[in-house]
């Protein structure tokens, strides 16, 4: 009998979700009590990957399903901005008209989708996270069904992912052809860096991965999903599809494929270099909030690529951090988008927050921050997170990569800096309202203070992510 | 005589492959068009995975194609539905008019 106490976090998700659905069915009207039924699932859901960060290194099923501690952080880092996503967009599906009974159950298949594919140590059980994540996600891009942006934006999300994943299974194929394996350590003993076959099969892999992560020559669906899809959506996007993707970019570097760095380091290397650049000057020119954020995450992935592409723990353990932080930093940045809110209605242009500083002494401030912490302004929490994937980077003795990437920081800075300045000295207007959910409060509350305070006590982050060693 | 081996099979699923990929870089017309180009591609994967499965002597790759099986028609229903919904919006599924997100 297989060990089953440690899947239990997986086990009760699919559970809820099959009771929640039934649920949902039978009784008329439920969909505000499903909502909350849901954020209270995640909350139990938390507590059990906690109580579970004590195992360490168990593997189950013939070795398909790993449980260490990359993929229970990885858990928690999912499940916890998952409970915040709730927290914070209960008002906006309410004034949207899109709160059906289905919107927390699809958030909690593809939560599901992600610890499955957080946990693979197999091809297909990859494979199977990996679509049931993305098929909810196409779902849940296109929620908002009667307005023309969503569906367009479900429509190409739906293209361009399936494209990917095509794509990505055609890797898989080949690395089982040439390897004879689905396993991912059989897989490293059975692979040398001869194989043509095992190489192409690491492309595809890695194109159809950089696909998920939005990395540049393959971002160009970010943009368009996160400004077509109802703005509870685009948060969700921007962060928990970012951390599962950054999770399986590290176990199939570092497991199956670790052998092989010499073929895949220049790949890697290239896509953040790209990302980098790209998503600091595609940035400039844009006029939504949505849309800006959504380059700005292009090239926040690229920082964190950086750290896989040095190849030691030091750079993957730079590279949690600083996809740990950039989820904060997301979640508040969205938190505020939340409260431009004026007779029903939510704003996302950067217009809308001219002169906000005179109405909104507040929110502006914790903007600010937001956004210089974006910047990677010290000493906010987004200047260590560069801190600790350039170190390890030059560890290496990668200059040209840590240049590459400072450079970019700085053109970066100039858009975060022009809203900053519409922020503060452009002509105000109408005031905002400013009755919100209490949930959005905290969560805006909780992150800012994490940003501001996290230099006092950086080594409670640092100390957690060190014990996660793969190599 | 000519025996037919592994690699045959390969150049036929990369052939398969190759037409559904260029398909979608291709197409101007129909969004259907694009679906069934994604069909090509997960079935040209399944061509590779059984010919593998058969040539090793191992039988994950036929359950694993049984996987894939399910998931593109899984696949299919939801892409079908988001066209539908998208077609009662705008009243056109031609892609080149798909165009209103952009910037």
């Amino acid at each position: 009998m297989e060990n089953l106490e440690i899947i239990l976090p997986e086990i009760f998700l699919s559970l809820t979700i099959m009771f929640l659905l039934l649920f949902g069915v039978f009784k008329k009207n439920s969909s505000k009590l499903i909502y909350n039924l849901t954020t209270i699932s995640l909350i139990i859901l938390f507590a059990l990957l906690l109580n579970l960060y004590q195992v360490s290194d168990l593997s189950i099923f013939n070795n398909s399903y790993k449980i260490d501690s990359l993929a229970t952080f990885m858990k928690l880092l999912t499940i916890g901005s998952g409970i915040f996503v709730m927290l914070t967009s209960s008002r906006y599906i309410e004034i949207n008209n899109i709160n059906k009974m289905e919107y927390p159950i699809l958030i909690l298949s593809s939560i599901l989708g992600m610890m499955v594919m957080i946990s693979s140590n197999d091809l297909i059980v990859f494979y199977m996270g990996l679509e049931l994540q993305s098929l909810a996600l196409y779902v849940l891009a296109s929620f908002n069904r009667e307005n023309l942006l969503s569906t367009e934006s479900g429509l190409k999300y739906f293209v361009l992912s399936a494209l990917s994943s095509g794509l990505l299974l055609y890797g898989c194929s080949l690395i089982y052809g040439f390897s004879g394996s689905t396993n991912f350590n059989t897989i490293l003993e059975n692979s040398s860096s001869g194989q043509y076959g095992i190489t192409f099969g690491i492309v595809f892999i890695l194109v159809g991965l950089a696909f998920k992560i939005s990395a540049v020559p393959f971002h160009m669906w970010a943009p368009d999903v996160y400004q077509g899809s109802p703005t509870s959506v685009t948060t969700f996007f921007a962060v928990l599809p970012k951390i599962a993707a950054l999770s399986v970019f590290i176990r199939f570097l570092y497991v199956p494929f670790a052998e092989m760095d010499d073929q895949w380091q220049m790949i890697i290397i290239f896509l953040s270099i790209a990302s980098m650049i790209f998503g600091a000057v595609a940035a400039i020119g844009q006029k939504n909030l949505k849309r800006l954020i959504a380059y700005s995450s292009i090239g926040h992935m690229g920082y964190s690529l950086t750290g896989l592409a040095a190849g030691t723990n030091q750079g993957i353990q730079g590279s949690i951090s600083y996809i740990a932080i950039y989820l904060v930093m997301n979640l508040a940045f969205f938190s505020c988008m939340f409260m431009l809110r004026r007779n029903n209605e939510y704003y996302e242009s950067i217009e809308d927050l001219s002169g906000l500083s005179k109405n909104h002494p507040l929110l502006s401030f914790s903007l600010l921050i937001i956004l210089f912490s974006l910047a990677g302004i010290p000493p906010l929490a987004g200047f260590f997170a560069k801190f600790y994937v350039f170190m390890a980077v030059i560890e290496q003795k990668m200059y040209f990569l840590a240049i590459v990437g400072l450079l970019s920081t700085v053109i970066a800075a100039f858009y975060y800096l022009r809203i900053i300045k519409i922020i503060y000295f452009d002509k105000e207007k109408e005031k905002f309202e400013t009755d919100h959910h209490l949930g959005l409060k905290f969560t805006l509350a909780v992150s800012t203070i994490f940003i501001l305070a996290y230099f006092i006590y950086p080594s409670g982050l640092t100390e957690i992510v060190s014990k996660i060693n793969i190599i | 005589m000519l025996s037919i081996g592994l690699g045959h099979y390969l150049t036929l699923a990369a052939i398969i492959f190759t037409i559904g990929v260029v398909g979608i870089f291709l197409n101007r017309k129909n969004v259907i068009v694009i679906l069934m180009s994604i069909e090509l591609i997960l079935l040209s994967v399944n061509i590779n995975l059984v010919s593998f499965s058969i040539f090793i002597n191992d039988l994950s790759g036929q359950v694993f194609t049984l996987f894939i099986l399910t998931v593109a028609a899984a696949e299919a229903a939801i892409g079908l539905a988001i066209i539908v919904i998208y077609y009662r919006n705008s009243g056109t599924i031609r892609v080149e008019e798909i165009d209103s997100l952009k910037g």
